[in-house]
């Protein structure tokens, strides 16, 4: 066990594909962090560079008290699970798992033994004689898990080792992964661009994009305070909504005001910073969907804004309700960073982007196409630069 | 088998029609080497009969017992088969290591150096025998076995190199990165990971060079000259007196022949087919 620490870290391909822009990360043995990000921003990168498996352009890298950027993979002691498992075709499931230990001379009472534990951990006792082609994704995927704890490595680097798997697999995976490392506690890296994923596993993870940090955090703290409007679109599901607004002051009180909205800022929040440059210019308004909620439903109104909105389509998810709208004379800002992303999720519905989204109860009186009445919690307002994109109030 | 699949009066007759196509095709692909094996089987008198006839009246074993008491016969197997094995062995050691270099390297002119690799197997064995002939003269080596391998292995390589990396191409990359992290050398990645899976590819390519060599006929009639050293295509030929040619013998040697490609197809065609990658990863 070891920790792993990135110092200027930087990746260039070829000529002038920059994977990796002075990444620095410090990784405390033991702790189970996140790469996390849109496609090709580099995650899997920087992962790479830890297992020695793609070469350090510039900085230096830490495992242990140690530089390795020329120590070559092998000598590393690190395992790793690949997206698409990776296991060896031609050996049986024992041998795919006793492979790293025979190359380093493991005595074969050793290996036996060790190769069982790890088979009872996983699962696997009744697959040992199996090739890989006679397993279903779930047990490939334990095996390659097998392959990297049989080890005993000084960290643990997972490459999206679930995204082959159906959605119901991936969590049951997802939480015996967190099983797992609560119960051998080897630093891990663990690489996806799912943030459900991220949220969910990580102690603490790391969004990329085009290579660059955005905000290393714990999960909570990613979801509460995000840096930029990156994050803030990128944690949290449904994606936080953001308008245009405008800041300005009234009766001492400074609100953000969008369409027929003015929200008031809380006084708390308001203690650390200074919005005196932001007064009466633009700003863009975050507002996550789960904070709003459908007036009727809510007991105490107290700290909310009230909205008056036509739903145009509501989505039942059982526990919850979506409910898209779009809002009378306020604009959805169209944040540069997030147009990746929506030209993605935009695929399936045209509109939707041009919605906004509130996530409330069930009980909900919204119906498609009559107006309702919504409240905005004015305590989680997010507010960003509309230049910079940078958080002013988180 | 589409036609097979469903019920029907009309859906009969259109399987009906899709056997008869097999048994057609087949036909007309089998027809020479059938026709080869009913002339090793039967008389002289019924060879020269007219008209031919299509299945055989007169049962012989005269043109096999002809060959095999036929001392340059068996001497020009053994010469077969070092000249094809030699060729063989050089083709896949020269070529499997040109061609993991290819598939797995990054590195400047790869497209043109494949061209390149392809063109010389285009290129006109008979515009090259004459300076050929002169230059293994003045070496020495004309009518010996090097004379029939070197050529051997100029026209088979390009071959063997481009099916090797068609080959190596399909191997995932993983599992050698795998090894790696695994603690494996890159030598050991390739001994203990790729090559037992590139078991198959290789075999096919070895199969395809072997007949390759063991068919050649240009360079060996022009480079060998006695029969310690000339391959059985051009000895085959030679069943013949100053009066007559011994045609049935000749069916016969051509039958024999065929045989040892037959048995290696047969022998390694589950190792060719079966997709020993599948399972590396989802498939
Ligand atoms: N071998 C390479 N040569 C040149 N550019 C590369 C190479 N590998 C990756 N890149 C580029 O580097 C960037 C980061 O790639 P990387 O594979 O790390 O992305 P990723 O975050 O893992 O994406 P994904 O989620 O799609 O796996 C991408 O723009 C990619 O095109
Ligand atoms: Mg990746």
């Amino acid at each position: 066990m070891a920790e792993i620490t990135f110092e200027d870290v930087k990746k260039v391909y070829g000529e002038d594909v920059v994977a990796i822009q002075d990444m620095n990360l410090d990784i405390p043995d033991g702790e189970f962090v996140v790469f996390v990000g849109p496609s090709g921003c580099g995650k899997s990168t920087a992962l790479r560079m830890v297992a020695g498996l793609e070469d350090i352009t510039d900085g230096k890298l830490f495992i242990g008290d140690e530089v390795v950027n020329d120590v070559p993979p092998r000598e590393r002691d690190i395992a790793m699970v690949f997206q698409n498992y990776a296991l060896y075709p031609h050996m049986n499931v024992r041998e795919n798992m006793a492979f790293a230990l025979k190359l380093r001379k493991v005595d074969s009472d050793e290996i036996d033994r060790r190769v069982n534990d790890a088979a009872k951990i996983l699962g696997l006792e009744n697959f040992l004689n199996r090739k890989p082609v006679a397993l279903s994704g779930g047990q490939r995927q334990r095996v390659a898990l097998g392959r990297a704890i049989v080890r005993d490595p000084k960290a643990f680097l997972m490459d999206e080792p679930l995204s082959n798997l159906d959605a119901k697999l991936r969590v049951q995976m997802r939480t015996e992964i967190a099983k797992l490392h609560n119960r051998i506690g080897v630093t891990t890296i663990y690489v996806t661009h799912d943030q459900t994923e991220a949220m969910t596993m990580a102690d603490r993870i790391v969004l990329l994009k085009d290579g660059i940090v955005q905000q290393i955090a714990p999960p909570q703290e990613m979801y509460e305070y995000p840096n930029n409007v990156f994050v803030a679109g990128f944690i949290g599901s449904p994606a936080m909504n953001f308008v245009k607004g405008h800041l300005e002051k009234d009766n001492g009180n400074i609100v953000a005001a969008f369409g027929e909205a003015r929200v008031p800022l809380s006084r708390e929040k308001l203690e650390n910073v200074d919005l005196d440059p932001y007064i009466n210019n633009d700003v863009v308004v975050g507002i996550r969907p789960e904070n709003i909620e459908d007036a009727e439903v809510v007991e105490n109104p107290e700290g909310t804004t009230p909205i008056t909105v036509e739903p145009q389509v509501i989505e039942s998810m059982g526990n919850e309700k979506y409910v898209y709208f779009e809002l009378s004379q306020a604009e959805k800002a169209h944040m540069e960073s997030l147009a990746e992303e929506e030209a993605e999720v935009g695929g399936e519905d045209d509109d939707a982007g041009e919605l906004l989204v509130a996530r409330v109860s069930p009980e909900t009186v919204a119906r498609e196409g009559k107006e309702v009445r919504l409240l905005i919690d004015s305590s989680k307002v997010h507010l960003f630069d509309p230049e910079t994109e940078e958080a002013i109030l988180q | 088998m589409a036609a097979a699949t469903s019920s029907g009066s009309g859906n009969l007759w259109r399987s009906v029609a899709f056997y008869a196509f097999i048994a057609f095709f087949l036909l007309v692909a089998l027809f020479p080497l059938l026709w080869v094996f009913k002339m090793s089987i039967i008389t002289r008198a019924e060879i020269f009969a007219s008209p031919p006839t299509i299945l055989p009246n007169t049962l012989t074993g005269t043109s096999y017992e002809t060959i095999f008491s036929d001392a340059r016969f068996q001497r020009a197997i053994l010469n077969s088969v070092i000249v094809a094995g030699v060729t063989t062995v050089i083709c896949l050691f020269l070529g499997s290591i040109a061609a993991y270099a290819i598939a797995r390297l990054r590195f400047r002119f790869k497209s043109p150096f494949l061209t390149l690799i392809l063109a010389i197997a285009f290129f006109p064995p008979v515009a090259i025998i004459a300076p050929l002939f002169v230059q293994f003269s003045q070496a020495g080596i004309i009518n010996t076995y090097a004379s029939l391998i070197i050529p051997d292995v100029v026209f088979a390589l390009p071959l063997t190199v481009w099916l090797l990396v068609a080959f190596f191409k399909e191997l995932p990359f993983d599992l050698e990165e795998a090894a790696k992290v695994d603690g494996a050398t890159t030598l050991q990645a390739f001994w203990k990971v790729i090559v037992p899976l590139s078991a198959p590819g290789v075999f096919t390519t070895a199969i395809l060079t072997f007949i390759f060599a063991w068919n050649e006929f240009l360079f060996a009639n022009t480079f060998a000259f006695d029969i310690s050293v000339q391959p059985v295509t051009v000895v085959i030929p030679q069943f013949a007196t100053i009066y007559t040619v011994d045609y049935g013998a000749q069916a016969a040697a051509a039958v024999v022949v065929t045989i040892p490609l037959v048995i290696l197809v047969l022998i390694f065609q589950r190792r060719i087919v079966s997709g020993l990658t599948a399972g590396a990863v989802k498939g």
